[in-house]
C-alpha cells in the first residue's frame, strides 16, 4: 500500500525527486550500489563492515555482561559495588561516549566496536541480573532438598532459569546496537551503511540515502528474526514455567 | 520408634518497621515413622513456616527439632519436598527432572534410568519420560514432582499444598495416589493444605493450627487415610463420621477467622 502511494507519487510527479526520490530511481540507485558500488565501495562491503562491527561489539558485550550480571544477582557485595556504576552509565546514550573513544582509540574500527560493547554490556548486565533474582524460591529449595550443592544449583538451576531473560536482553541489545552503530557510522567511519548514507548525502545522491534506510530497516528486522528463531530453538520452555 | 521430634519450637520474624510477628509459639509434637500428618489452618497460622523449618529452609528462633535424634540444621535429602507448582525444572524433560536428585549425587547410569522409569510407572507416567514438563497438565506435573521427590528415597516427605492448584476431579485422583504411595513406600509424610476435606481424608493425624501466635490448636487421630486405601473415597467422604468431623473443624476455623476479624477491627 505504502509502496503503491510511493510509486504513484513518482509517476505523477507529485514529489520533487530532489527531496524525495521515487521507488524506480531508488531501485536503480540500489542496483548500481550493489553491482558497481558508490565511491568504489559496494553495498555488500558496506553491509559486511556494519555487521562485523556489530557482531564483535555485541558479542563481547554479551560475553562480559552476562557474567557480571550473574555475579551481581548472586552476590550482594558485588551488587553494591557495581550497581551505582551501572545505574549511572545505563541511561547515557552510547553515542555520547564517541568523542572520548575517538580520543583514546583514534579513528577507525575500535571506537565503534567499544561503543557497541558499552551499549550491549549494560543491557546484558541488567538482563542477567534480573534472570538470577527472578528465580522461583521453590525451585532452589527443591534442588537443595534433592541434595544439590550450591555450585550445582548455580549451574543446574539458576543459570538455565536465567536463560530466557538473557535471551530477551540479547534481542533488545542487538536492536539497540544496530541503531547505535548506524548513527555512529554517520560521524566517523569510511565504510558501513551509516557512512554510506552520509557520503551519499553530500553528493546529493538522495536515492542512495533512501535505499540505505530501507536496507538498514530490513537488516534490523532480519537480526531480530534470527534472535527470535534462536530463542524458540534454544529455550522452548520460555514463559511456560 | 520416634521419627520426627519437635520440641517447644518458636519462630519470630522481625519486621522491617521494628515490630515482630510470632509465626510459631511453643509447638511440640512427635511424629512416628510411617505416619501421615496433615496441617490445616487459616492463613498466618504458621503451617508453612513449620514445614519450612522441618525442611531446613528456615532456622527456628527457639526450641529444637530432630529427625531420628539428629538435629535438623539445613536442607537435606533425607527430607523430600513437593511444592504447590512451578518447582519443576522446565528446561529438563520429565525423566531428567526425576533423576535430578540421583544425578546431583553422582548416580548416573542404567540403574538410575531403570529406577526413574519404575517411579514414572508408579505415578502413572510410564510413557512420558521424554516429554517436556510444560507439555503436561497440572496434575501430571505434580505426579512428576512426587516421583522426583521419591527418587532420592527420603525418610520424610514434606508437601506444601501439593494439590492446591488442581481442579476438583484431578485433586481427588491425586489424593488417592498420595495414599497409595504412602502405603506402598511406608514413608512419613507431612502435608500442608487449605482444604478441610483433604486434611481429613489424607491425615491419619491432623493438626488444626491457629494464628497469632501460630500454634497447634487441636489434634486428631483419624481413620480415614487407612480406610481410603480400600474403600471408595466418595462414600468415605460422605459417611456420617467424616461429615461430622468436617463440620466440627469448619466451625473451629470459622471461630478463628472471626476472632482475627475482631482483632483487626479493634
Amino acid at each position: 500500500m505504502l509502496f503503491i502511494i510511493w510509486l504513484l507519487s513518482e509517476a505523477l510527479g507529485i514529489a520533487d525527486p530532489t527531496f524525495f526520490p521515487g521507488p524506480i530511481e531508488t531501485i536503480q540507485g540500489g542496483w548500481e550500489l550493489a553491482t558497481d558500488g558508490f565511491q568504489r565501495v559496494t553495498l555488500a562491503e558496506h553491509v559486511f563492515a556494519s555487521l562485523r562491527r556489530i557482531l564483535i561489539g555485541f558479542g563481547i558485550g554479551v560475553v562480559v555482561g552476562v557474567p557480571v550480571g550473574l555475579a551481581m544477582g548472586l552476590n550482594n557485595t558485588l551488587r553494591a559495588i557495581f550497581d551505582p556504576l551501572i545505574e549511572l552509565f545505563r541511561p547515557v546514550p552510547p553515542l555520547a561516549f564517541i568523542p572520548l573513544l575517538i580520543l583514546w582509540f583514534g579513528i577507525g574500527e575500535t571506537p565503534a566496536v567499544v561503543m557497541l560493547f558499552f551499549a550491549a554490556f549494560f543491557i546484558m548486565v541488567i538482563a542477567a541480573r534480573a534472570g538470577v533474582t527472578g528465580v522461583r524460591l521453590s525451585k532452589v529449595h527443591a534442588a537443595y532438598s534433592l541434595g544439590a550443592s550450591k555450585q550445582q544449583i548455580l549451574r543446574n538451576v539458576i543459570l538455565p532459569n536465567a536463560l530466557p531473560e538473557i535471551f530477551v536482553g540479547m534481542r533488545v541489545a542487538i536492536g539497540v546496537c544496530w541503531g547505535t552503530l548506524v548513527a555512529a557510522e554517520l560521524v566517523g567511519a569510511q565504510t558501513g551503511l551509516g557512512a554510506m548514507i552520509w557520503t551519499a548525502r553530500t553528493f546529493f545522491r538522495n536515492e542512495l540515502v533512501v535505499f540505505g534506510i530501507i536496507i538498514i530497516g530490513v537488516i534490523g528486522v532480519i537480526l531480530d528474526l534470527i534472535m527470535r528463531k534462536a530463542e524458540e530453538r534454544f529455550i522452548p520452555w520460555r514463559g511456560r514455567g | 520408634m520416634s521419627n520426627l521430634s519437635v520440641d517447644h519450637l518458636g519462630m519470630i520474624y522481625e519486621l522491617p518497621n521494628g515490630g515482630s510477628v510470632e509465626a510459631l509459639k511453643d509447638v511440640s509434637f512427635d511424629l512416628e515413622s510411617g505416619r501421615i500428618l496433615t496441617l490445616l489452618g487459616p492463613s498466618g497460622c504458621g503451617k508453612t513456616t513449620l514445614l519450612n523449618i522441618i525442611a531446613g529452609f528456615l532456622a527456628p528462633t527457639s526450641g529444637s527439632i530432630n529427625l531420628n535424634d539428629a538435629p535438623i540444621t539445613g536442607p537435606g535429602q533425607d527430607r523430600g519436598m513437593v511444592f504447590q507448582q512451578g518447582a519443576l525444572f522446565e528446561w529438563l524433560n520429565v525423566a531428567d527432572n526425576v533423576s535430578f536428585g540421583p544425578r546431583m549425587n553422582g548416580n548416573e547410569g542404567p540403574e538410575t534410568d531403570a529406577m526413574v522409569q519404575d517411579l514414572l510407572e508408579t505415578v502413572g507416567l510410564g510413557d512420558f519420560g521424554q516429554k517436556a514438563v510444560y507439555e503436561l497438565s497440572g496434575g501430571m506435573q505434580q505426579r512428576v514432582a512426587l516421583a522426583r521427590c521419591l527418587a532420592n528415597d527420603p525418610e520424610l516427605i514434606l508437601m506444601d499444598e501439593p494439590l492446591g492448584a488442581l481442579d476438583a476431579l484431578t485433586r481427588e485422583k491425586m489424593q488417592s495416589l498420595i495414599l497409595e504411595l504412602w502405603d506402598r513406600t511406608q514413608k512419613t509424610i507431612v502435608l500442608v493444605t487449605h482444604s478441610v476435606e483433604e486434611a481429613l481424608f489424607l491425615g491419619d493425624r491432623l493438626f488444626v493450627m491457629a494464628p497469632r501466635p501460630g500454634r497447634i490448636e487441636r489434634e486428631y487421630e483419624l481413620p480415614f487415610a487407612k480406610l481410603g486405601l480400600t474403600e471408595d473415597p466418595r462414600e468415605l467422604k460422605n459417611s456420617p463420621e467424616f461429615t461430622e468431623k468436617r463440620e466440627e473443624i469448619l466451625s473451629l476455623i470459622w471461630e478463628m477467622e472471626e476472632q482475627i476479624m475482631g482483632h483487626e477491627g479493634a
